[in-house]
C-alpha cells in the first residue's frame, strides 16, 4: 500500500539546508588551504579545491539519484549491498593501492576510492535490518551478539588496512543497541573501562588498585550502612594483606607487592562469599565482582598498551594525556593544530590570510585538519558558527530519527546519527587537542570523494527513508 | 507502538550538547582568552633577516684608505629543517672535521631547534663560491652575508683598533646589540664605535614549513634598510705611521707624533705591533691567544699605557718652572763637578764644561744644574715650608698634563704618576722630608711616571710656547661640521710663554750645537731643518735603561713634535733620536737622505741580539 508522495515538498529541506551550507564552507577552507598566487582561479582541477568543487557537483547528483531511488531497496538491498561492501574491503587487503603505510584505497587511473567510508552505509543497512526484524529481541544475547557481529566485521577488516581511526568509527554503532533497549549498565561498564584505561596510563598501578579497593568499600558502606559488616569486610582484608606481608618478610617469600594485594583480595572474596550467603548481602556480589574486574583491566591494558599498540599509536596517546611531550615529534601535528586555531583569535586573520595553514605548517589541512583554516582565518567566530551548524545538523538527524514509526528508518537514523557525531567529535577534539591524532575526516567539509560521497549518501538514503513514513503506513 | 526506551533520546541529546558545551569552551580559551599563540604563529612564520650595515671607512690624513670592509658569510643552520646531508662533501667544503659538524650541530640545537644560529662564521668568499652551489644538498643551512674590515695596510693596529663579536655583559647593558654582533673593541673602532658602526636593518619575510621564503611580511612594510656606518678621516699620517713601524722594527717601545698647531696624532707606533687583519676571520682566537702570550707583549698600547721615568727629558720642565719662579735666569750658572754632592747625597754628572747657564745646562743635560734649580724651586723662600715648595711644583708639572688623563678620544689612557706631598709623607712622615729627599725629581727620576704620548705633549706644549691642543686620532667625521669641541680649546700652563723660547734654545743647541760643545743629540742633526730636542734615559730597574727622545721640527713655526721611547735602548741619544730625526726628515722632506742613518736603525735589533750572543 503506496501513497503517492511529492518527494520536493516533503523532503527535509532544513536538514538540506545544513548539508549545503557545511559543504560550501568546506569547500572555502579548501580553497584557502590550497590558495597561492599562481593558483588562484577556483576551476583550477590541478588544485584541490578545483576537483572538490567537482566531488561536490558529483554528491548532489549522487544525493539525486538517492532521493529518487524507491524506498523499499535500502531495507530490501541492505544485506546485499552490506556483503559487496565486506567483499571491497577484503579485495582492497589484497590488491588495494597503498599509501602512507595503508592499504585503503581502490585505484582506477585519477580516481581513488576508499570502500572503509562506504562500509559504514553498508553496516548501518545491515544493522537497522538486523535488529528491526521481527525475530530480533535486545534482551536475547545471541541476538545482541550477531548485531554486534554485524558491527566488527568491517571494523576489523579495516583495523588490518591498518586504518585505526576509521576503525574505531564502528564501535560508536554500539549507541545504536542502547537506543534500541540495550542496559545501560553496559555502556556505564563501557565508560568505567575507559576512565580506568586513562588512569593506567597516567598514573602508577598501585595508586589504581589501592584507589579501586577504598571506592569499593565506600560503595559497600554507602549501600549496606552498616559500619560493623564494612569494618569486619576492611578487617578481613587487611588482617590477610598484613599475614601475607608478614610471610614475605620473615619467611623470605618473593611475592610481589601486587601479588600481595590482589592475592588478598580473592582470598577474602571467599570469606566474603560466606558472609554474603549467611547475610544475604546480593549488592556486595555486585561491588566485589566491579572491584576484581576493574583491577584485571587495568592490568591488560598496562599490557596491552607496552605489548600489543605499536610504538606511534603509544606515542600519540601519550601526548594525548601529556605523558610524553614532544612538541617536534608525534605531537608536531597537534601542537601546530592548536597554533592555528589559537593564532585565529576572536575575528581571525581573515580570508586567504593564514599564514599557519597556508604555508604547510599544518599537515593535512585540507583533509583531516580542515578545521584548523577555519579557526585561523576566521576566529572564534567561524569556529563556533562551524560547531553550531553541526550541532544543529545532528540534533536534526535525531529528531528526525525519533519520528520514524518504521524500525529500520529509526534505526538507521540513529547510525547516521552516531557516525556523524563520532566523526564531528573526534575530528575536531583532535584538532584542539582534545583527543588522540585519529585520521578521520570532517563529515562534508574534509577534502576527499570518497568521504564526502559516503556521507552523502548515508545522510540522503536517511532523508528518502524519512520521506517513506508518510507513504507506508505500518 | 510508543518504543519504551524512547526516553534514551535524552541521553544521545544530552551528550551531544556535553560535546559542542565543551568544545565551545576549547575553542573560547584557545582563541580568546589566549594570546599567545599569535605569536607562536608569527614565529612559526616570520624569518627576520638581518641586514648587517657595512662599518664607516677609516681613512688617513691625506685621504688614503686605511680600514674598509670585505663581504663574508656566515653559514646559519635552522636545526628543525636539517636533514640527513653527505658529512664527507659538507667537510670537504668548509675544511671542517665531522667531530666539529657534530659538536656545532648539538650547539645549535641546544641553542634553539626554530630559531637560526651561526654554523660557522666568516665562511670567505671563495668557500662560499663553492658552497652556493651545493648548498641545496645540505637543507636547514643557508647563508647570511656580513661585511667585515679588510686593512689595505699591515699598520696602525694601536691606533685603527680592531672589531669583535659583543660578549654578554654589553648585551645585556646595550639593547642596540644582540648576540653575534660586532663592536669596536680598541682604538678608533672602540671611541667611535657610535659613529662606525651604523644601523642594523631587518627584512621580515614569511617563509612556509620547509623555510623557503614565500614573500615579504605585510609588503616589507616592517622593513628597515641598513644603514651604512659613517666615515672617519684619521689624523694618521699613514707614509708615516708605516715608516715609524719599519724603524721600529726588532726593538721595543713606541713613538707619538703630533702636530702641535692642532694636536692632531701624526703617528702611533707601538712596538712590537701586529697586523690588523690577524685579529679578524676564523683564525682570530688563535691568534689573539698567541699575540697575548707573547712576553713582548704586542698587543700593549703602549704611548697610552706604559708608563716610564721621564728622565732627562723632564729638565726642560723643571727650567721652565724655575723660570717662572724666579728661581732661575737664562743666565744662572751653576758649576759641575762631574756631580752634585750635599751631604751623604750625590747625583753624578758626565764631564762636561762647567759652568753652564740655562741653556748649556740643556744642551749638556747636566744633572747637577737641574739638582739646583729643584732645591731653589722647593726651597724657595716664598714659600714657608718644603711642602708648599713642592705642592707648588707640582701645580706646574700637571699643567702640563701630567699625572692626569689627556682625554684624547682613545679609550684606555692611563694618568702615569706624580706623588702627591702625602705620598712622601706615608715613606718619610709629614717633616721627614726635604728636596734632598725628592731630589731624583730634577732630573726626571724616582716616582715620576709619564707615558709617551703625555711625553710627546709635553714637547707639543714647548713647541707652542706654553700651551696644548689635547691629542686626538680623529680629524674629521663624515657629515659632521667638527669633531668634538674639547679638541678645539687651548690648554695653557702655568709657564709664561716668554720662557719657552730660553729652553727651546737649549733644545737646539742639544741638537745643533758645534761638535765638541757637549750637545748630547747631535745624532737627530738635519742639515737643513732645525730640529729641537731632548734625550733621556729612563732607569729600569729589570735591565738596560729605557732610551727616550723628545723632538719638534722646525724651531720657529714647529710642524711636528716627536717623543720615542726604546726600552733597554740605553742612552736616550743612542737609538731614539735618530729616530725621531728620521721621522722629522721623512715628515718634512717626505724622503730620506741619510741612507747611513736610516740602515743603522733598520740593522739594529735589539730583541734578537741577546739569543745571538
Amino acid at each position: 500500500m503506496k501513497r503517492r508522495i511529492n518527494t520536493w515538498s516533503e523532503i527535509d529541506w532544513i536538514t538540506i539546508i545544513l548539508y549545503l551550507l557545511i559543504v560550501v564552507l568546506g569547500w572555502v577552507s579548501i580553497y584557502s588551504a590550497g590558495y597561492n598566487e599562481e593558483h588562484n582561479k577556483i576551476f583550477d582541477l590541478s588544485q584541490r579545491y578545483g576537483k572538490q568543487m567537482i566531488l561536490i557537483c558529483g554528491a548532489l547528483i549522487i544525493a539525486l539519484l538517492v532521493v529518487v531511488t524507491d524506498s523499499r531497496f535500502y531495507s530490501l538491498f541492505a544485506y546485499i549491498i552490506y556483503a559487496i561492501v565486506i567483499l571491497l574491503l577484503i579485495v582492497v587487503l589484497l590488491i588495494g593501492k597503498e599509501i602512507h603505510g595503508a592499504k585503503s584505497w581502490f585505484e582506477f587511473g585519477f580516481f581513488r576510492l576508499q570502500p572503509a567510508e562506504f562500509a559504514k552505509i553498508g553496516t548501518a543497512m545491515a544493522l537497522a535490518r538486523y535488529v528491526s526484524s521481527k525475530s530480533f529481541n535486545i534482551k536475547n544475547s545471541n541476538n545482541v551478539f550477531n548485531a554486534v557481529v554485524i558491527i566488527l566485521i568491517p571494523a576489523v577488516l579495516i583495523y588490518f588496512q591498518p586504518d585505526t581511526g576509521s576503525a574505531l568509527v564502528y564501535f560508536a554503532l554500539i549507541l545504536v543497541l542502547y537506543r534500541e533497549g540495550l542496559p545501560g549498565g553496559i555502556l556505564l561498564i563501557g565508560i568505567l573501562m575507559m576512565v580506568l584505561f586513562v588512569l593506567t596510563l597516567m598514573i602508577n598501578k598501585m595508586a589504581i588498585i589501592i584507589a579501586l579497593m577504598v571506592v569499593g568499600f565506600m560503595i559497600f558502606l554507602i549501600i549496606d550502612r552498616k559500619i560493623k559488616r564494612f569494618l569486619i569486610a576492611v578487617l578481613i582484608y587487611i588482617g590477610l594483606s598484613g599475614t601475607l606481608f608478614g610471610l614475605k618478610k620473615f619467611a623470605g617469600l618473593g611475592l610481589s607487592v601486587y601479588f600481595i594485594l590482589i592475592l588478598s583480595l580473592i582470598i577474602s572474596g571467599f570469606i566474603y562469599s560466606f558472609f554474603i550467603y549467611f547475610y544475604r548481602i546480593r549488592k556486595a556480589v555486585l561491588i566485589y565482582m566491579l572491584m576484581l574486574g576493574s583491577i584485571i583491566f587495568t592490568f591488560s591494558v598496562d599490557y596491552a598498551f607496552n605489548n600489543v599498540l605499536k610504538p606511534h599509536q603509544q606515542k600519540r596517546i601519550n601526548i594525548l594525556f601529556g605523558i610524553d611531550s614532544d612538541p617536534y615529534g608525534s605531537g608536531y601535528n597537534v601542537n601546530q593544530s592548536i597554533i592555528a586555531i589559537g593564532s585565529g583569535g576572536f575575528s581571525g586573520k581573515g580570508f586567504l590570510k593564514g599564514t599557519q595553514t597556508k604555508f604547510e605548517f599544518v599537515p593535512e589541512q585540507s583533509t583531516d585538519f580542515i578545521f584548523c583554516t577555519v579557526g585561523e582565518e576566521w576566529g572564534f567566530r567561524g569556529t563556533s558558527l562551524i560547531i553550531i551548524l553541526f550541532t544543529t545538523l545532528l540534533l536534526r538527524i535525531l529528531f528526525l530519527a525519533e519520528r520514524q514509526r518504521n524500525g529500520f528508518c529509526r534505526i538507521f537514523g540513529y547510525s547516521v546519527f552516531v557516525i556523524l557525531l563520532f566523526h564531528f567529535v573526534v575530528n575536531i577534539g583532535m584538532t584542539i587537542g582534545l583527543l588522540p591524532v585519529i585520521g578521520i575526516p570532517l563529515p562534508f567539509m574534509s577534502y576527499g570523494g570518497s568521504s564526502l560521497w559516503a556521507f552523502t549518501i548515508l545522510l540522503f538514503i536517511f532523508l528518502r527513508l524519512d520521506i517513506s513514513r508518510l507513504e507506508y503506513l505500518v | 507502538m510508543k518504543n519504551i526506551y524512547e526516553n534514551r533520546k535524552y541521553v544521545f541529546g544530552a551528550l551531544l550538547f556535553l560535546v559542542v558545551f565543551v568544545f565551545i569552551g576549547k575553542l573560547f580559551s584557545l582563541q580568546v582568552l589566549d594570546k599567545s599563540y599569535q605569536t607562536t604563529a608569527n614565529r612559526n612564520v616570520l624569518r627576520y633577516i638581518i641586514r648587517y650595515p657595512a662599518r664607516g671607512l677609516i681613512y688617513d690624513r691625506t685621504g688614503e684608505l686605511l680600514v674598509y670592509n670585505e663581504a663574508i658569510y656566515d653559514l646559519m643552520i635552522s636545526p628543525n629543517l636539517v636533514e640527513e646531508f653527505d658529512t664527507s662533501v659538507f667537510c670537504d667544503i668548509l675544511k671542517i672535521t665531522h667531530e666539529d659538524v657534530e659538536k656545532k650541530l648539538e650547539n645549535a640545537r641546544k641553542y634553539s631547534y626554530y630559531t637560526s644560529s651561526p654554523f660557522l662564521k666568516q665562511v670567505s668568499s671563495e668557500t662560499y663560491a663553492v658552497l652556493q652551489e651545493k648548498l641545496y644538498q645540505f637543507p636547514g643551512f643557508f647563508v647570511q652575508p656580513r661585511p667585515i674590515r679588510k686593512y689595505s695596510k699591515k699598520i696602525a693596529g694601536h691606533a685603527l683598533g680592531y672589531v669583535g663579536e659583543v660578549d654578554e655583559h654589553v648585551i645585556e647593558n646595550d639593547p642596540f646589540y644582540k648576540m653575534g654582533d660586532y663592536i669596536g673593541i680598541s682604538g678608533i673602532e672602540k671611541a667611535y664605535e657610535e659613529v662606525l658602526r651604523g644601523e642594523k636593518g631587518v627584512n621580515v619575510y614569511m617563509v612556509d614549513v620547509h623555510n623557503r621564503i614565500k614573500g615579504s611580511y605585510q609588503n616589507g612594510k616592517n622593513d628597515k634598510p641598513a644603514i651604512v656606518g659613517t666615515n672617519i678621516v684619521s689624523t694618521l699620517d699613514a707614509d708615516l705611521q708605516e715608516y715609524g713601524e719599519k724603524l721600529m722594527m726588532n726593538k721595543v717601545g713606541s713613538i707619538v707624533a703630533i702636530e702641535p698647531s692642532t694636536g692632531e696624532i701624526l703617528a702611533f707606533v707601538s712596538s712590537p705591533t701586529y697586523n690588523p687583519s690577524s685579529l679578524l676571520g676564523r683564525g682570530r682566537s688563535k691568534v689573539f691567544e698567541t699575540l697575548s702570550s707573547d712576553t713582548l707583549e704586542p698587543l700593549f698600547n703602549r704611548p697610552l699605557m706604559a708608563t716610564y721615568p721621564p728622565g732627562s727629558t723632564f729638565k726642560v720642565i723643571n727650567g721652565l718652572i724655575g723660570l717662572q719662579e724666579k728661581v732661575i735666569y737664562k743666565q744662572t750658572e751653576f758649576y759641575c763637578d762631574g756631580g752634585y754632592y750635599s751631604g751623604r747625597i750625590h747625583v753624578s754628572c758626565h764631564s762636561h764644561d762647567s759652568p753652564l747657564n740655562l741653556p748649556e745646562a740643556i744642551q749638556n743635560s747636566c744633572n747637577a744644574y737641574f739638582c739646583n734649580v729643584f732645591r731653589r724651586i722647593l726651597d724657595n723662600p716664598v714659600f714657608p715650608s718644603v711642602r708648599e715648595g713642592y705642592n707648588s711644583w707640582r701645580g706646574h708639572v700637571l699643567s702640563f698634563g701630567f699625572g692626569q688623563k689627556l682625554e684624547t678620544d682613545f679609550p684606555f689612557e692611563l694618568k702615569g704618576f706624580v706623588p702627591m706631598d702625602s705620598y712622601y709623607d706615608r715613606y718619610y712622615g709629614k717633616t721627614g722630608w726635604s728636596s734632598l729627599t725628592v731630589l731624583s725629581l730634577a732630573i726626571g727620576q724616582g716616582e715620576l711616571l709619564i707615558t709617551p704620548l703625555q711625553m710627546a705633549n709635553m714637547t707639543a706644549t714647548i713647541a707652542n710656547h706654553g700651551y696644548y691642543f689635547t691629542p686626538h686620532i680623529v680629524k674629521e667625521i663624515e657629515g659632521e661640521e667638527k669633531i668634538d669641541e674639547r679638541f678645539f680649546s687651548k690648554h695653557f700652563t702655568t709657564i709664561d710663554s716668554v720662557y719657552f723660547p730660553i729652553i727651546i734654545d737649549g733644545m737646539d743647541m742639544a741638537v745643533n750645537g758645534p761638535p765638541g760643545s757637549g750637545s748630547t743629540a747631535r745624532i737627530a742633526r738635519i742639515d737643513d731643518i732645525i730640529v729641537c730636542g731632548k734625550t733621556g734615559t729612563a732607569e729600569n730597574p729589570h735591565g738596560e735603561d729605557h732610551s727616550i727622545f723628545v723632538a719638534f721640527a722646525p724651531k720657529d713655526n714647529p710642524k711636528i713634535v716627536l717623543s720615542v721611547y726604546i726600552e733597554n735602548g740605553g742612552f736616550g741619544a743612542t737609538y731614539a733620536a735618530p729616530i725621531a730625526s728620521l721621522m722629522i726628515e721623512k715628515y718634512l722632506k717626505r724622503e730620506i737622505t741619510r741612507q747611513w742613518h736610516e740602515n743603522y736603525i733598520l740593522e739594529t735589533d735589539l730583541i734578537h741580539n741577546e739569543k745571538e750572543n
